[in-house]
């Protein structure tokens, strides 16, 4: 077997040192009832070529989204990522390296962790970020969670706007911890409606921009109007890529951000593992999950990077823990970092307006066929349309047309009010013959 | 001096000795470059990505646009292959020693799973495409659940979580879920070993629950006694991790989950150290409820330096109703992906996440478990077994040993008693292993065994490496033990580690005067 260097040589010396008669002395501890005997009823070992054809012939079942025009989002995006991404993450010193306990041999990792941190503050215009989380959902949850460690109130209202994934998975969590939620009813662009569900028992209010349908506001005032009624605002943001282009959560006042950074640097790969990233304000430090990397400095007195603020977490906290987290997404981050790293602002400002160029050329040719409605009023690089007939299966026979033309709402969220309603992304990777296509292609079938 | 042809030198004769505390110029130690930080570079023209910049009116955003300075700094791709290289090079790997770090399962990465996850139709694929064009996705999903089942024997599985303790909460979701199905919301308490993962009982506290903890016994197994005790009618479950983390098989493990399911609670099994019993060993046939699996762990997706990882947990029949949504059905006449739960079970708990969890860490797994099939998983657990028992066999007579009777599992639990009386602590133990070019193990967990040191080879070592690691902490050992009667040898210890990229660094200034971020 190709992974298991022990020969049988090998294992009968280490057995006489031990002392054992055979391995199967090493296993008297279990009870005699659950010893298998044999190996289990599964297929037998497999050479590279077999394993490698089995997986292929699974990939051959999917379409691939380079191989069609392609139109899919709400919530992950199709980015161009530098070879230099992928090449680097292989790596066997990131790839094959452990969470960073020992700082002492872990100076790489370190450093990519203080410098993604940085980046994501800048970003989101916060001035703390931690070393990530599972993903943008998580991320939003946990959010909550913290809102209630910090206001001591127990109840979440989340915006119409907020995707409906996001909004159940921090319903579960926010039950899990015995906390209220209030889920507004999905609404294009409403988000200023959670102000009038605030009251003295409210922790936080839950905002996504751009929201599941695309539309980008301007929190200021919800920001202003939430703190004021002693409640926190936690933005959440699922299309990174929109803050080369947009005002930052920060910069408009948000408590807390949760966003999913899956669109710089890492693949769609079917829903994971992408990263969450989460930033506060630094009055809410001690209260944030997850790792945090800090500088400091080495017996020689030479800058260095260490975990820190460990006291909030479940391995010396245990039952008293801020999250439950431990591993969390450091490939993913490390992959945000570098893909980051190479655009810089100047390129991350260029990759924005070239999105939101093609998003809003393709709604005005989409908003010229008769029966069609666009709904969302400011966008980024994603907008909704209302059709004359129901998506879920207009979205199936574009598919069978060879184009991934969109999500229907009601793929997130079953409400017959929503049943023409479809959610269109638009990339740089699109061309303009894709476009073309899916113009063509929608004016046929409606 | 012998010198060559144009008059230079050819052999060292006559160079000075190097003082210990030569410091280059630059910060750097030769092939260890000193790297500065990107922000440091302050150059926030230049950018690595070839993107026209075009001219835009974003006129419906108006308020909206962003000023144009994010203080992020851009790199070419020449310098940002120089700055990540030469940071990498400052991290241990498994790719490049041994990494014993105990409960870690620090094994060797396949690179054809690495292949598999990049493959067109995999790696690129989006969770909200229709169902109809990503069947082969669904029907891997429903491949890897297969395996999960029949390894640990139980009927259904949950793969969403993104990792062990995303799985703890799961598995403590779906019982809180049965229990208030049941009328039984008044089971509140979990009950938990001394020596268990910090992950349980945040977990349990996560969940509202309160946490009672067992006492462990002088063998390093669960007290039954202090068990039996602690079983009252307001136990909602144990979570338990076996083997333990002492490295211990749970002998009455079957005699526990009677106990607790006599008792209307649950078993959670934490299944961090299923490595030790793949193969041999199904979890249902001790009576587990819930397991998660970290698919980072016993199948071998790669650490990443902290994640991604995947944690999905197997169900037993009294808790499968109240898995979370999605997942996926073999309908007969294709996979279909129940994305709300309604069809086949309205009882289903919630949603752990967006979309259907880690897929590319479902690929790396599922072609990990291909490649070894039923008999070559068989022959992991074995070699791991077999593996830290030589690892224990050659280092007892010269370190402690807290459970010296029977054989361990699939690591080596050694404590600081063999250290008393030497001016060495388990952490200048460990810090002197880097200076000899290994990981050190997990050191001062479990809890309860004092100054412990956890050491877990993994079954893709091979005897070479791990007489060269065993000769490796004999003599460190020696040399430890010689501080007793002299001070020749602390300085190997307390300034440890020497070679490494840096010294040891001060973590009370980092948590006192936190700089998380540049400037």
């Amino acid at each position: 077997m190709r992974y298991l260097p022990l020969n049988e040589a090998d294992r009968a010396q280490m057995l006489a040192t031990i002392g054992a008669k055979s391995v199967d002395d090493l296993f008297v501890d279990v009870p005699a009832s659950a010893r298998l005997t044999a190996p289990v009823d599964l297929p037998r070992y497999a050479g590279e070529m077999e394993v490698e054809a089995q997986i292929k012939a699974m990939a051959a079942k999917n379409l691939s989204p380079s191989r069609v025009p392609f139109f899919v989002g709400a919530g992950a995006y199709r980015h161009h990522v530098p070879s230099t991404v992928d090449h680097i993450i292989q790596r066997s010193e990131f790839l094959t390296s452990y969470t960073p306990y020992q700082p002492e041999i872990a100076q790489g990792t370190l450093q990519v962790l203080f410098e993604f941190q940085t980046q994501v503050a800048r970003l989101t215009g916060m001035p703390v970020a931690n070393a990530s989380l599972y993903d943008g959902s998580t991320a939003a949850a946990e959010g909550v969670l913290m809102a209630q460690r910090i206001t001591k109130r127990n109840k979440a209202v989340m915006s119409g706007g907020l995707h409906p994934h996001y909004t159940h998975t921090v319903e579960t969590l926010a039950h899990a911890v015995g906390m209220e939620t209030e889920a507004l009813t999905p609404a294009v662009d409403a988000e200023a409606e959670v102000l009038k569900h605030i009251d003295k028992d409210t922790a936080c209010v839950v905002v996504q921009t751009p929201n599941v349908f695309g539309t980008a506001t301007d929190l200021t005032q919800i920001a202003e109007a939430a703190q004021a009624a002693g409640a926190l605002l936690i933005v959440v943001v699922t299309e990174v890529m929109s803050l080369g282009l947009l005002k930052s959560p920060g910069e408009m006042g948000a408590d807390i951000v949760a966003v999913e950074g899956q669109s710089i640097g890492v693949p769609l790969s079917f829903g994971g593992p992408y990263v969450g990233l989460f930033a506060a304000k630094e009055k809410y430090l001690r209260q944030m999950p997850g790792r945090l990397c800090g500088e400091t400095v080495d017996a020689d007195g030479e800058r260095g990077f260490v975990l820190t603020l460990s006291t909030r977490e479940q391995h010396i906290r245990r039952d008293k823990a801020t999250s439950n987290i431990c591993t969390n997404s450091g490939l993913c981050a490390l992959a945000f970092s570098i893909h980051m790293s190479l655009l810089g602002q100047e390129g991350l400002k260029r990759v924005a307006k070239i999105n939101y160029a093609k998003a809003h050329a393709l709604k005005d040719q989409l908003a010229s066929i008769a029966g069609i409605d666009a709904l969302t009023p400011r966008f980024f690089n994603e907008f909704t349309i209302k059709l004359p007939k129901v998506a879920a299966e207009i979205v199936e026979v574009l598919a069978a047309k060879g184009i991934l033309g969109g999500v229907p709402f009601t793929r997130l969220h079953k409400d017959a009010a929503f049943d023409n309603h479809l959610i269109i992304a638009v990339t740089e990777t699109v061309s303009d013959t894709d476009m073309s296509a899916f113009v063509a292609a929608l004016k046929e079938v409606l | 001096m012998s010198m060559n042809a144009v008059g230079r030198p050819t052999r060292p004769d006559d160079i000075a000795e190097t003082s210990a505390e030569f410091k280059s110029l630059t910060g750097g130690k030769g092939l260890l470059q000193y790297e500065r930080l990107i922000f440091e570079k302050k150059d926030y023209t230049r950018t690595g990505v070839d993107f026209a910049d075009i001219d835009i009116t974003p006129s419906d955003l108006g308020d909206l646009v962003r000023g144009d300075d994010l203080g992020l700094p851009g790199l070419t791709e020449p310098e940002a292959m120089r700055h990540y290289v030469r940071l990498s090079q400052k991290n241990h790997a498994i790719d490049l020693a041994l990494y014993p770090l105990g409960s870690c399962t620090m094994k060797h990465n396949p690179r054809l799973n690495e292949k598999m996850a990049r493959l067109e139709g995999i790696g690129d694929i989006h969770p909200l495409q229709p169902t109809s064009t990503v069947q082969g996705a669904l029907e891997l999903m429903d491949t890897l659940a297969h395996w999960l089942k029949t390894l640990t024997g139980m009927p259904a599985v949950a793969l969403s979580p993104k990792a062990g303790a995303h799985g703890e909460l799961c598995g403590l979701l779906s019982i809180k879920a049965a229990h208030e199905a049941k009328g039984q919301g008044h089971r509140r308490t979990v009950l938990v070993p001394s020596s268990a993962h910090g992950t349980n009982p945040a977990t349990a506290a996560f969940v509202g629950y309160s946490v009672r903890e067992i006492a462990q016994t002088s063998d390093g197994r669960v007290d039954l006694a202090d068990l039996k005790s602690k079983i009252t009618d307001d136990v909602a479950a144990i979570m338990l991790t076996n083997p333990n983390t002492c490295g211990l098989f749970e002998r009455d493990i079957v005699d526990i989950a009677k106990l607790i399911h006599d008792a209307g609670a649950y078993f959670y099994c934490d299944g961090a150290n299923f490595n030790a019993i793949v193969g041999r060993v199904r979890p249902g046939d001790l009576g587990v409820d819930a397991m998660h699996i970290n698919l980072h762990k016993t199948f071998s997706t790669p650490h990443g330096g902290g994640g991604p990882g995947a944690g999905p947990v197997v169900l037993s029949e009294a808790l499968a109703a109240y898995a979370p949504t999605p997942w996926v059905v073999n309908s007969g006449n294709g996979y279909v992906l129940e994305e709300f739960g309604e069809e086949a079970s309205a009882a289903n708990f919630g949603r752990m996440c967006a979309f259907h969890g880690q897929m590319g860490m479902y690929v790396r797994a599922l072609t990990y478990m291909l490649s070894h099939g039923s008999d070559g998983l068989r022959q992991v657990a074995e070699d791991a077994v077999l593996n830290a028992n030589y690892i224990k066999a050659s280092l007892q007579d010269i370190m402690s040993v807290p459970f010296p009777d029977g054989p361990c599992m699939h690591e080596a639990l050694f404590d600081d008693k063999w250290l008393e009386g030497t001016q060495v602590t388990t952490l200048d133990f460990a810090k002197a292993m880097i200076d000899e070019g290994f990981h050190p193990m997990t050191m001062y967990f479990p809890l309860v065994v004092h100054g412990a040191m956890l050491i877990e080879p993994t079954e893709t070592e091979s005897k070479a490496e791990l007489d060269r690691f065993i000769d490796t902490l004999r003599a460190l050992a020696a040399s430890a033990l010689a501080t007793k009667n002299n001070t020749d040898d602390v300085a190997r210890f307390k300034n440890a580690p020497h070679l490494a990229p840096t010294r040891r660094l001060d973590e009370t200034k980092a948590a006192r005067q936190p700089k998380l971020t540049y400037g």
